[in-house]
């Protein structure tokens, strides 16, 4: 039992560092991307402000999608309420109305966080650059270390599988946002298919879900109907969709006690129904479908999860109402 | 570091004797500061703020959108206490807030005191936080002051002087603990032989205390805090005692009135409150039975309240007490209701409504300190030394209206202690606010907290007007901070 008021802090306050982690991981692989080769015809920054979903907004504030603006964008820019910066922030400020609940360990680490990123003035945005890659490591970094202090220092108990719940939510979004854009932006022309070029691509969305290692360790060669299976439909990679379904599902029922299977609320309800969606579907057979239609689908499916989640747990409801 | 160039002036210096040399119980402290090169206490003053920084360790600034939060300005050169001289604080403390308490119950009740023309019948009936809604209510065990945080001063003469009682919801105890851990963790040496008392029992006996406002049937009683929210300036405060006693930290929307008990509203549904914390004014804390506008409080709160249903600390109606006016008549309430003498005597007080009282302080304006009857926090006051023709005349006009709304004091030469400043060391005047629990029995914090007037030659130490603190220390014995097991006697 705990506040509703409470659990919908926890809950965003954990979406929040796992975002900016997200953020800071596609810009890592991006800035790597670039300086190995470049690529034709092509805008990796495009595709990565894509991902977000929010390209309207950058547009309206930017002129070109060149890697100043979509970093400034997706890094600092305080308006926009998914940058790296305002993440923190607001992951922070969902903290600081939950310190009584969280651990002291979890608040001083996210407080130190927004500090470190508040005194990073974007002024210095050259010698920003020269060690950009740094920074962007140490921001997915603190994404695990928070999670690790969380595991560590709090109790396992209901607020603790809200922390779990919304990093799971975000984390499969996110993914599923991955993938749909290098199918949207980055799809090869035919002629490209099977070439270094190609390979390097979908290496690069590997890595984008720090996944490259782990997918050789399991499928090895490079080819995108595995890469779909990977990052889509496997159980134990947790990047996966799936597993971040899966984890969603098990989270939510510590938090009811309802058995795994069945269902008590809506919430549940809709998140058991997606991860069957998830785990009786084939690589094959999404591509066939198509892959944007799937991914269209899915998100679909996540946001009435996560509307079905803050009606349940979250809303003020009225008495008897 | 150095004191050659400390300067006493005309003031009485909690750290030095007149003659410059420390004090018995700071001797130790001054030994050790002056052991240290210029350097290092600077940088342990760094490593202090540092650490509240990290800490977050802050207060809010309402004018302020992005840095809406400022580290209270802290000074690791701690203020010390005797034991010997603690001990008579305590002792008038214990006593002031029996007697206040015992106001309390009488004057919402048959206001004997102001039948036996003790205190004025209009002075109560007129103050603002006189609240009619009060009368007839029976606390549980007649307890209505439950947390008190007494505002003492200390004048040239080394006199300690009651400024202000507080009993509605004083703040800062949160920075006592904080203060004394960042100085455990940044500047341990100090400590070390200092036979400092503890304070950090406090959310202990903050929660026994609440727990047993609850009605005795209940073995496990819900106690909340509640908040006006993140945006108020004492939010902090809040949230580190909710987390200290390990109670849910609640806004007034997380409460609802149902079926004529308060409940919270949880992820499992509706969970009753027994005991509530409540760190709103009472102005805020039921629209139904105060002020209509407030989205802050819980409509409905006072009437479970009245019902015996919830208990309230502090209750309703403490602010009468907080009335300038009504503590001048605090000394006469210790006579009255206990037949003693006050153990720590109040600031010499002028009544503007009385007539006499308000012809000489219209003629010496320039020398007292004007304060409005109900404003805190160093708001609605002038101090007629440091102000202009212009404001003595503007204020001899507001008082002239409204007479009732005013009262002067005396302008004290406030004690001062050593504060870093730059790499010197000067002295800065302070007050100190100790704070005490009304449970089964009255408990004084050891120490309380001592604000600093960071400013030079300014007396106000509120954190909304420049002002910083320090950790207090109460010490265990007299001058002899030995390690007992060393020493002869």
């Amino acid at each position: 039992m705990m506040l509703s008021r409470v659990a919908d802090s926890v809950y965003w306050m954990s979406r929040y560092v796992e975002r900016a982690e997200n953020i800071a991981r596609f810009i890592n692989v991006n800035l790597s991307l670039m300086l190995d080769q470049q690529l034709e015809g092509q805008n990796p920054w495009e595709a990565l402000i894509q991902i977000t979903g929010d390209y309207e907004m950058f547009s309206a504030k930017y002129d070109e999608a060149n890697m100043e603006n979509a970093i400034e964008f997706l890094t600092f820019d305080k308006e926009y309420p998914n940058s790296i910066f305002s993440c923190v922030r607001s992951a922070r400020e969902n903290a600081r109305t939950v310190r009584e609940t969280i651990s002291s360990e979890m608040w001083e680490y996210l407080n130190r966080l927004y500090l470190k990123i508040r005194d990073r003035s974007p002024g210095h945005k050259s010698s920003f650059l020269s060690d950009g890659n740094q920074f962007y490591t140490d921001i997915r970094l603190a994404g695990n270390l928070f999670t690790g202090i969380t595991d560590n220092t709090m109790t396992h108990n209901e607020g603790w599988h809200f922390t779990r719940l919304g990093r799971m939510i975000e984390r499969a979004d996110k993914t599923s946002r991955l993938i749909d854009v290098k199918y949207f932006l980055l799809l090869p022309s035919l002629a490209d298919i099977g070439t270094p070029y190609d390979e390097l691509q979908w290496s690069a969305l590997l890595r984008s879900a720090s996944a490259y290692e782990m997918y050789r360790k399991r499928h090895g060669r490079i080819t995108p109907e595995k890469v779909v299976n990977f990052l889509v439909l496997d159980h134990e990679f947790p990047r996966a969709m799936l597993y971040c379904i899966s984890r969603s599902e098990n989270a939510l029922h510590n938090i009811t006690g309802t058995p795994f299977g069945t269902y008590s609320n809506i919430a549940e309800q809709r998140l058991g129904s997606l991860r069957s969606f998830l785990a009786f579907n084939s690589a094959e057979d999404i591509i066939k479908r198509g892959l944007h239609e799937f991914i269209d689908d899915f998100q679909d499916n996540l946001n009435h999860v996560d509307a079905a989640i803050y009606k349940t747990f979250f809303e003020f409801r009225t008495p008897g109402g | 570091m150095r004191f050659e160039n400390y300067q006493l002036d005309s003031f009485y210096d909690e750290m030095f004797e007149k003659d410059g040399t420390p004090r018995p119980g700071s001797k130790l402290l001054f030994q050790r500061l002056t052991s240290l090169s210029d350097g290092e206490l600077i940088r342990y003053q760094q490593s202090a703020e540092r650490a509240l920084l990290n800490l977050g360790i802050t207060f809010q600034v309402y004018s302020d959108t992005e840095g809406t939060e400022k580290i209270f300005p802290f000074d690791i050169i701690p203020r010390i206490i005797a034991a010997d001289e603690w001990a008579v604080m305590e002792k008038g403390l214990k006593q002031r807030i029996c007697a206040l308490n015992l106001f309390l119950n009488d004057i919402y009740s048959d206001a004997k005191i102001v039948k036996d023309g003790v205190i004025p019948e209009e002075i109560i009936k007129s103050a603002a936080t006189y609240r009619p809604l009060c009368e007839g209510l029976k606390p549980p065990q007649g307890i209505w002051c439950h947390v008190t945080g007494t505002d003492l001063v200390r004048d040239r003469d080394g006199q300690m002087y009651v400024l202000e009682d507080n009993l509605r919801c004083p703040s800062g105890v949160s920075y006592v603990l904080e203060n004394r851990r960042v100085m455990k963790n940044t500047f341990p040496a100090v400590f070390s032989n200092s036979h400092v008392r503890s304070v950090s029992n406090y959310p202990g006996r903050l929660l026994d205390m609440l727990q047993n406002l609850a009605p005795a049937h209940i073995s496990n009683p819900e106690v909340v805090v509640l908040t006006p929210g993140i945006y108020n300036s004492a939010y902090f405060e809040h949230s580190f005692l909710a987390q200290q006693m390990g109670v849910e930290l609640v806004e007034g929307r997380d409460l609802v009135v149902h079926d004529g008990y308060v409940h919270m509203r949880t992820t499992r549904g509706l969970q009753k409150v027994h005991v509530i914390y409540r760190r709103i004014d009472d102005d805020f804390i039921d629209p139904l039975a105060f002020r209509p506008d407030s989205a802050l409080g819980v409509p409905g709160l006072m009437e479970v309240y009245r019902a015996g249903r919830v208990a309230l600390a502090n209750a309703p109606g403490t602010g009468i007490a907080d009335d300038k006016v009504v503590y001048a008549y605090v000394p006469k309430m210790i006579k009255y209701y206990m037949g003693e003498d006050a153990i720590l005597p109040n600031v010499p007080t002028f009544l503007c409504w009385e007539d006499a009282d308000r012809q000489h302080v219209l003629a010496n304006l320039d020398k007292l300190v004007v304060k409005a009857a109900n404003e805190s926090g160093g708001y609605g006051m002038l101090v007629g030394p440091h102000a202009s023709e212009k404001e003595r005349a503007e204020f001899a006009e507001k008082i002239k209206a409204k007479p009732r709304n005013y009262i002067a004091q005396p302008t004290l030469g406030l004690s001062r202690v050593p504060v870093i400043v730059g790499d010197s060391i000067e002295g800065r005047h302070v007050d100190l606010r100790p704070y005490i629990l009304y449970g089964k029995d009255i408990f004084v914090l050891p120490g309380g907290l001592t604000r600093v007037a960071l400013k030079k030659g300014s007396l106000v130490v509120n954190s909304s007007q420049g002002g910083g603190s320090k950790d207090t220390w109460v010490l265990e014995s007299n001058g002899r901070p030995n390690n007992p097991r060393n020493a002869s006697g």
